[in-house]
């Protein structure tokens, strides 16, 4: 994110009048002061809740605690050592990994086709356009519920519709095969409108010459697609790419209410075993590992970004 | 003119897809038990409010919904505050490392909030707020990307009004409240608007940090009776989600635009 920096808004008086004098330097300390005061309860919550929790983590990382015994036992890094080489850790990173990617690699198809679709000039198309981006921001607890019913193997809307092709619907939830694809799909169902508004947006702001002389050179549709229009909104893209992984490692809402990270442990990310170690199996000292190992993988993608960002993959 | 219909097909489609779970929601709630249960399923039901009695036999669903609204309300409230303040002493006044505390603002947009579940919980429990109002709230009332919009419209207000509030002798305080706010109404609408739907459909917090029926907010209350009742009960489960959903529908019907502007501002000029 780019930070627009303007001068500094000084009061009118003080570009008139010579500095230096008492009264000014009374009217900057009750600027000070002023300044403090609006900034303060934020910086404070800010510091109290986002930044020490990083610290407290690294701490409890270091330790073997159950949450009742008065103090943590102090350990090293034997929660990181056995954690890394722990296959059950492989396991919920190998999924987290397959949970994200289905999930980025889908939003941005799927976002990109209906932005394609919405674009063009159809009647209705911004009310199509408002019903898929709805569901983004409904509770996701809410919206887990409804897909529960919809995959419900007895009388799910999914049986109703497959059912007359002669097929006939998995028990989605409770087979370890179907688990992880149905989250998907629920968050794909909850998402995709987004990333189709964010590249509808973009797709409006491309300049249109470009792609006109290119028409006008005879390339066809998919040739102007992929050299004009695919690296033009390659800004978009990578904007989505990023804020979809650092969301979609997140992912909890869904996964607590449709499957809790079952059936045994298919469902199981990295987000849902940091709740499961600390507030199901009340394990401080593992749950604060798997904290600061996803703080840290996150930390390279949005330090990636930046960098990226700095250089600016922009057009213009 | 072929292709056209097929393009009219597709966006038909792509309606239905994200229309039918919407769909299939609201038919369940409303019918008779007995018609949930039948197959194939019955596509115009006979419309009753017998779910919403069984939900709200199943589980205090008038707690629930008042929990919400307050932590909807007065989230929404101190966080709004928070970041008008903050943007405010930002844009328009001198401290020393001005610029240092702005990215100690910001950064804190690049802490996880999944990450500080587990310290946040033990700072809670350490100031006696587990299962109260104040645990619930305050935690989440910190503001890095609010702020950063704010500020960032205030440095777009022309100079010239606020200078003219200051030369007539208006504070600070009374320029923020008088000038600056009233020019900034579209983007303190979007701000509002998309905190309170944070607020409203917060999930794994309001999860870990209440333990009793009298605390619980609606999404997790939906957990809770979804848990309960398993599968013998989705019409119960469809009213329940049905409370939960109506009023961010609601707020999203009328407050579109300036979701979807806050939305790809954010987005674009990021």
């Amino acid at each position: 994110m780019t930070v627009v920096e303007l001068p500094a808004r000084t009061h009118p008086d003080e570009r008139t009048l010579a500095t230096g004098n008492d009264q000014l330097k009374r009217r900057r300390r009750r600027e000070y002061g002023l300044f403090a005061l609006l900034v303060a309860p934020n910086l404070l919550v800010i510091a109290v809740f986002a930044y020490w929790p990083i610290i407290y983590n690294a701490f409890l990382s270091l330790t073997d605690w159950n949450m009742i015994a008065a103090r943590p036992k102090f350990i090293g890094l034997a929660n990181y050592g056995r954690t890394l080489t722990d296959p059950a850790f492989h396991k919920t990173l190998w999924i987290t990994v397959v949970f994200t990617g289905l999930i980025v690699v889908g939003s941005l198809i799927i976002g990109l086709a209906l932005a394609f679709l919405f674009n063009l000039p159809l009647k209705g198309r911004g009310a199509v356009r408002t019903i898929a981006f709805a569901p983004h921001i409904l509770s996701g607890a809410a919206v887990a519920t409804i897909w529960a019913f919809i995959f419900d193997p007895g009388y799910g809307l999914l049986r109703a519709l497959i059912e007359p092709f002669g097929a006939e619907p998995p028990d989605w939830m409770n087979n370890s095969d179907w688990a992880l694809p149905g989250l998907v799909i629920v968050y794909l169902w909850k998402n995709v409108g987004f990333a189709a508004l964010i590249y509808l947006a973009g797709l409006q702001g491309l300049p249109k010459e470009l792609d006109e002389a290119a028409a006008i050179d005879g390339a066809s549709t998919w040739t102007r697609f992929r050299a004009i229009k695919l690296p033009l909104l390659a800004p978009i893209t990578f904007f989505l790419l990023i804020t979809t992984v650092i969301g979609t490692f997140q992912a909890f809402d869904v996964i607590a209410v449709m499957t809790g990270g079952g059936p045994g442990d298919a469902t199981t990310t990295l987000s849902w075993s940091i709740y499961n170690e600390g507030f199901q199996a009340f394990n401080a000292g593992r749950a604060a590992t798997l904290s600061i190992i996803m703080f840290v993988i996150l930390l390279v993608v949005t330090t990636v970004q930046a960098k990226v960002m700095e250089r600016r993959v922009h057009y213009r | 003119m072929k292709l056209r219909a097929i393009q009219y097909v597709v966006l038909i489609g792509v309606a239905a897809v994200f229309l039918g779970p919407l769909y299939w929601l609201l038919s369940t709630a409303f019918k008779q038990p007995s018609e949930i249960y039948q197959w194939p399923p019955a596509w115009w039901p006979h419309l009753t409010w017998e779910n919403f009695s069984l939900a709200w036999k199943a589980a205090p669903f008038d707690r629930y919904f008042l929990n919400s609204t307050i932590i909807t309300v007065v989230g929404t409230a101190l966080k709004v505050i928070n970041a008008v303040l903050t943007a405010y002493a930002f844009a328009y006044l001198r401290f020393p490392f001005k610029k240092v505390l702005f990215f100690l603002v910001l950064g804190a947009m690049m802490v996880p909030g999944h990450v500080t579940l587990l310290p946040n919980y033990l700072t809670v429990a350490t100031l006696g707020w587990i299962n109260t109002y104040a645990g619930l709230i305050i935690p989440g009332i910190g503001s890095a990307f609010a702020t950063f919009l704010m500020r960032q419209h205030f440095l777009t207000l022309p100079t010239e009004v606020t200078d003219a509030a200051a030369v007539d002798g208006a504070g600070h305080l009374r320029t923020l409240w008088r000038v600056v706010l009233p020019m900034s109404q579209p983007m303190l609408v979007t701000v509002v608007v998309i905190t309170a739907v944070e607020e409203w459909n917060n999930f794994v917090w309001p999860l870990i940090v209440t333990n009793t029926a009298s605390m619980r907010t609606l999404p997790v209350g939906l957990l809770i009776l979804k848990d309960e009742e398993g599968l013998a009960a989705w019409g119960t489960i469809m009213a329940g989600t049905l409370l939960v959903l109506a009023p961010m529908l609601l707020i999203f019907l009328i407050a579109q635009r300036y979701i979807v502007g806050g939305i790809t501002q954010g987005a674009l000029k990021g």
